[in-house]
């Protein structure tokens, strides 16, 4: 008997609907064991059920769905097929296929629900392979997780390099097809920042895959320290608003805090803890378990110290814990009085990296980013616990439209034609538009008529 | 009942180069118009070419049509645009002594063999058994065809409007179509509503010209012609003058006077072409907007004010154009108007531009939802042939997008439609930099002379040149010149010293050096035309980059070339999603190419559709081999 196999079968990315596609003899178990549907009444199959996801041990509830049942062989692999509409939030989807796969299903592998349906019959193998071609090129379908791996942060990143790219594209179009109009003529100074900046944006992005994965999860990092080190304004600066709660009184974050952000095109999953310390609060020292774990899964700590004052036996019992750990220490309040120096944690921590910072004045945060970024880049931190995925041809696409784009810069260096510079320019915008799935070159002229007032 | 081979309805742009394509590939053909005095009418602005425009008309010229010819006889002006860009956008723009455009083009079809112009108005279509047959005239005449092609402009249904005022008119007065409007839909056509506008005419006496900036044309005339080496003309000039708030002030106070935002209006206008009401409203940030004054012509004193097309009230126009630096005594001798026409849905065409639903039914132009007299031209002229082709029992004559800016029109028209009057951009041709207006002739001369267009002094002129530039170019590579040589020329360039053995070729390729300043150093050089120079430079300069495209159209053309069959039942394929089957279904592309220019067809249903071509491949084969698949 095959496997059941479940995967997100929608693309990653913001708001719309994410589904979680089941097939095999145990979906049906799998569904009404986590299904609970609104009314008393059993799930009727082939129809959408209204309902909630809930953890059937505590009894929490995960997401608000739909689900439909469908009996095999009449659907797409002949198996029994079960689907979860979520609410497509990352974590949403996340969790609710974490908990199909903790029930008993297996993540499929790419191509593996179109594979399963060639093997029953469903399919022959010129259409098998048909459909494993779409997958593979570039599908709208969504049938299996791998394509999508990336379609989170990336498509959000490539659009928006995208975005500026057709600024630059309307310009350039209007320039070239409508020499007569009272429009301004693009400078070349103009254009080559512009080319430059995009194109490090590019190589950014590219670097990135260079590691060999670009990660669905994200990395995921513990912020650590005693109380009232500044560990919530931190994390508060990083996401520029306040979910977690800051005061001045120590313990007010009394449970882990998960926030997922993205520093530089790396997914991060940010986890602020409740300070480590010895309490008698119950609800307190419930947080500080709960802390205690984060930091034992966490891919990196980053420790934040109270640079006003004097390193205290609390820092060196956690610093003790950072030994074999990676770590990045924050040397905080840079702006009070300075009671702690780079030497006092090298000391301790001879391998970690060392900044100073003011979550007050915003000083050093820049430096935290870039160090994250060559942590991450350099290969020195790696994901422990997620799906590692990467995926040649969007890396060729990015490496193809960079070399495009940086073609462009260099041609507006020597003051080529604009024409010749607008071609450039276009191909790096289409290749691009191949990642996130769109290329329509009446776009520009779109936004050529949008933009300028133009006519006879 | 007289019985031609082809009848052309209308003899306008599109009309006059489909005439003209069908007599001179030798068939019996009438072109009927409703006045005489309006064929090759220029309705809207004096001026011919412009960007996209100028690489059309040169293309027509190559495959033998006229427009590039009567240009060149009657114009008043000339001047290249966009010289500071690359050679690809270079775009020749003339203006035309309208009048004497239209005597020279009516001339021309008097005097071509095989063609009958006559004046008369077309009131249905004979159509039997799904296949044209001929015409019906309003004066009960009839005349049968073994093909038609409708070039009906603006005529169709026309109707003008100047502020509340409206009234159903074909352009410039003339009477409009109507009745053929009605028949058609009676043959099944579904005609859509579309709109464009033209601005006031003024009488130059009026004008204060020492207000404006004036617009002087080129030194050197370039002609549009490959037949043309130079031209002698005495130029006129346009004048630029701008508006103001004052003039916006005026139009805004009288919004709800305009037919546009009243709603009267139900077409669709084209928004590179914008009336000064939209203008205003659309780009209220803008401080002022500019107009050329151009002269329609040497013996009027009528005057084109450009940009600034209206459908406002008579008085109204009055008022704003007369709140313009120079336009303050304004005599307006035409009014300002904008008109309402029917039109068809291009996707209804097929890409040789027969009408899907009745066979050897062509069409060309406005008719086809495009704009602009030289896209219309360009249709005409590919109709002309296609109709030709299909009597003739051949194969279409179909131009691609990467042969010419003709097959990028029409590719677009036909495969992704417009929903609004259709200006042809450098910007929508993927492969600019084959595509130029210099090279025109070469890519499509031979082309012209097999279909029997092209005279023999063309081809003659066609084969000089290519051997011309082939024999120049070898020499400037194989001509190596002493370090020292060029160190003048170089020093006085700005350009950097030499290093090693260099060929003139070589020297050609650095930006800063033309073909003209190598003459210093290359006392042999043989007298050449001006095509031919220009094309040496041209190609010996964008080498690289022409080099890189002629790549991507090899790329290109595989898709092209796989062909799909006709009348195929895209229903019946497997794995396609509705809307690409539906979409295949109507349109019925000829090639994986075009199919996947169609909206709502995704690179997957291509991928589905290579599949089954594949699969169809191989069961054909297993036929020829006498054995059957299991």
């Amino acid at each position: 008997m095959d496997h059941t196999i479940a995967a997100i079968a929608t693309p990653y990315g913001e708001g719309g609907i994410g589904i979680i596609r089941i097939s095999g003899e145990e979906s049906k178990k799998i569904l009404s064991e986590i299904f609970r549907p609104a009314t008393e009444k059993p799930l009727v199959p082939r129809m959408l059920n209204y309902g909630h996801v809930h953890h059937p041990e505590t009894g929490e509830i995960l997401d608000e769905v739909l689900a439909v049942f469908m009996k095999g062989p009449g659907t797409y692999t002949a198996e029994d097929v079960a689907e979860i509409h979520c609410h497509g939030s990352i974590v949403a989807l996340r969790r609710v296929l974490t908990l199909v796969l903790e029930r008993g299903a297996r993540l499929a592998e790419p191509g593996e629900f179109t594979k399963r349906a060639f093997l029953n019959g469903r399919l022959d193998l010129v259409q098998a392979e048909a459909v494993i071609d779409l997958v593979k090129a570039r599908s709208d379908k969504g049938f299996d997780v791998a394509i999508h791996q990336l379609e989170g942060s990336l498509s959000r990143e490539v659009s928006r390099i995208r975005d500026q790219l057709m600024d630059l594209l309307v310009q350039l179009t209007v320039n070239i097809d409508y020499p007569d109009e009272d429009i301004e003529e693009m400078t070349y100074d103009s254009l080559k920042k512009r080319l430059s900046q995009i194109g490090d944006e590019i190589e950014n992005i590219v670097s990135t895959a260079d590691t060999g994965r670009m990660i669905r999860e994200g990395i995921s990092v513990a912020i650590v320290g005693k109380p009232n080190v500044g560990k919530s304004s931190f994390m508060n600066a990083l996401l520029r608003e306040s979910r977690a709660i800051v005061t001045d009184i120590p313990g007010t974050t009394r449970d882990t805090i998960e926030e997922y952000l993205n520093i530089r095109g790396i997914p991060i999953k940010l986890t602020d803890t409740a300070g480590i310390r010895q309490t008698d609060d119950r609800i307190e020292s419930i947080g500080i378990e709960k802390s205690k774990e984060a930091f034992n899964r966490a891919d990196l700590i980053l420790f934040i110290l109270d640079g006003s004052q004097e390193i205290s036996r609390e820092d060196r019992e956690i610093m003790e814990l950072l030994q074999e750990r990676k770590a990045l220490v924050l040397i905080n309040k840079e702006d009070l009085n300075q009671k702690i120096t780079y030497q006092n944690v090298a000391e301790f921590l001879p391998g970690a990296r060392i900044l100073h910072t003011s979550t007050a004045t915003g000083s050093g945060l820049q430096e935290v980013e870039a160090v994250l970024e060559d942590l991450v880049y350099g290969g020195e931190v790696k994901q422990t616990d997620s799906l590692l995925v990467s995926n040649v041809r969007q890396k060729d696409l990015l490496v193809r439209a960079l070399s495009f784009i940086r073609d462009g810069g260099v041609q507006a260096e020597e003051g080529a034609a604009l024409d010749f510079i607008e071609i450039d320019v276009k191909c790096g915008w289409e290749l691009l538009g191949e990642i996130v799935g769109e290329t329509v070159t009446d776009t520009i002229i779109e936004e050529v008529f949008a933009r300028f007032c133009l006519g006879k | 009942m007289d019985e031609y081979d082809i009848v052309v309805i209308g003899a306008g742009h599109a009309g006059c180069e489909a005439g003209l394509a069908s007599a001179r590939m030798g068939k019996k053909t009438l072109l009927l118009s409703i006045n005489l005095e309006s064929v090759a009418m220029m309705a809207c602005n004096p001026s011919i070419g412009g960007t996209g425009k100028g690489h059309l008309v040169r293309e027509i010229d190559a495959l033998g049509g006229e427009m590039g010819l009567n240009i060149d006889k009657s114009f008043i002006q000339s001047k290249m645009l966009n010289t500071a860009k690359g050679p690809a956008v270079h775009s020749l723009r003339a203006q035309a002594d309208k009048n004497l455009y239209h005597l020279e083009m009516k001339k021309t079809l008097e005097k071509q063999e095989g063609l009958d112009l006559k004046q008369g108005e077309v009131v249905d279509l004979i159509v039997e058994e799904g296949q044209i047959r001929g015409v019906i005239l309003n004066t009960g005449s009839a005349y049968l065809a073994k093909a038609v092609i409708l070039a009906t402009g603006t005529f169709l249904r026309g109707k003008i409007f100047i502020g509340e005022w409206s009234f159903f008119s074909g352009p410039n007065g003339l009477s409009p179509s109507m009745d053929l409007a009605e028949n058609l839909k009676k043959h099944g056509m579904k005609l859509r509503r579309f709109k464009t506008g033209t601005p006031a005419r003024a009488l130059g006496s009026s004008l204060r010209f020492d207000r404006m900036t004036e617009q002087k044309g080129d030194e050197v005339i370039v002609p549009f012609s490959f037949m043309n080496d130079d031209l002698k003309q005495e130029q006129v000039s346009c004048w630029l003058t701008y508006t103001n708030e004052a003039t916006h002030q005026v139009i805004r106070d009288n919004f709800h006077r305009s037919a546009l935002f009243g709603g009267q209006i139900e077409g669709v206008g084209p928004r590179y072409c914008p009336s000064i009401e939209d203008k205003v409203n659309r780009f209220s940030d803008k401080e002022r907007h500019q107009t050329f004054i151009e002269p329609e012509g040497l013996t009027t004193d009528e005057m084109y004010i450009q940009g600034m097309s209206s459908s406002l009230p008579e008085d109204v126009q009055l008022a704003f154009y007369r709140t313009i630096p120079g336009l303050e005594e304004i005599k307006i001798v035409r009014p300002a108007y904008a008109i309402e026409y029917d039109c068809i849905d291009p996707l209804e065409l097929k890409t040789n531009l027969e009408y899907r639903h009745i066979r050897n039914l062509f069409c060309a132009g406005q008719f086809n939802g495009s704009s602009g007299y030289e896209e219309a031209a360009a249709q005409g002229m590919m109709a002309g042939i296609n109709a030709v082709m299909a009597i003739n029992g051949n194969e279409p004559f179909i131009l691609d997008r990467s042969e010419a800016y003709i097959g990028v029109l029409i590719d677009d028209l036909t495969t992704k439609g417009t929903n609004e009057p259709y200006r042809i951009m450098t910007s929508r041709a993927e492969y600019r930099l084959v595509l130029r207006q210099d090279n025109a002739d070469l890519r499509l001369t031979e082309k012209g002379k097999s279909l029997g267009l092209v005279t023999e002094e063309r081809y003659r002129r066609y084969c000089n040149k290519k051997e011309v530039v082939s024999q120049e170019i070898q020499r400037l590579e194989e001509t190596y010149i002493k370090p020292g040589q060029a160190e003048r020329l170089l020093e006085e360039k700005d350009s950097g010293s030499l290093k090693g053995r260099y060929s003139l070729a070589d020297l050609l390729r650095r930006p800063q050096i033309s073909y003209q300043d190598l003459e210093q150093l290359d006392p042999q050089r043989p007298i050449l035309s001006r095509h031919a120079r220009e094309q040496i430079e041209v190609q010996i300069k964008y080498e690289g980059y022409i080099g890189k495209q002629m790549q991507q159209i090899q790329r290109f053309r595989r898709m092209e070339e796989k062909k799909l069959p006709p009348d195929m039942d895209y229903s019946k394929i497997d794995g396609l999603r509705i809307e690409a089957w539906q979409k295949l279904n109507q349109l019925q592309p000829g090639s994986l190419g075009q199919a996947s220019r169609i909206s709502g067809v995704s690179p997957a249903d291509i991928n589905v559709l290579l599949i089954h071509l594949e699969k169809r491949k191989r069961k054909e084969k297993g036929k020829d081999n006498g054995t059957i698949e299991g």
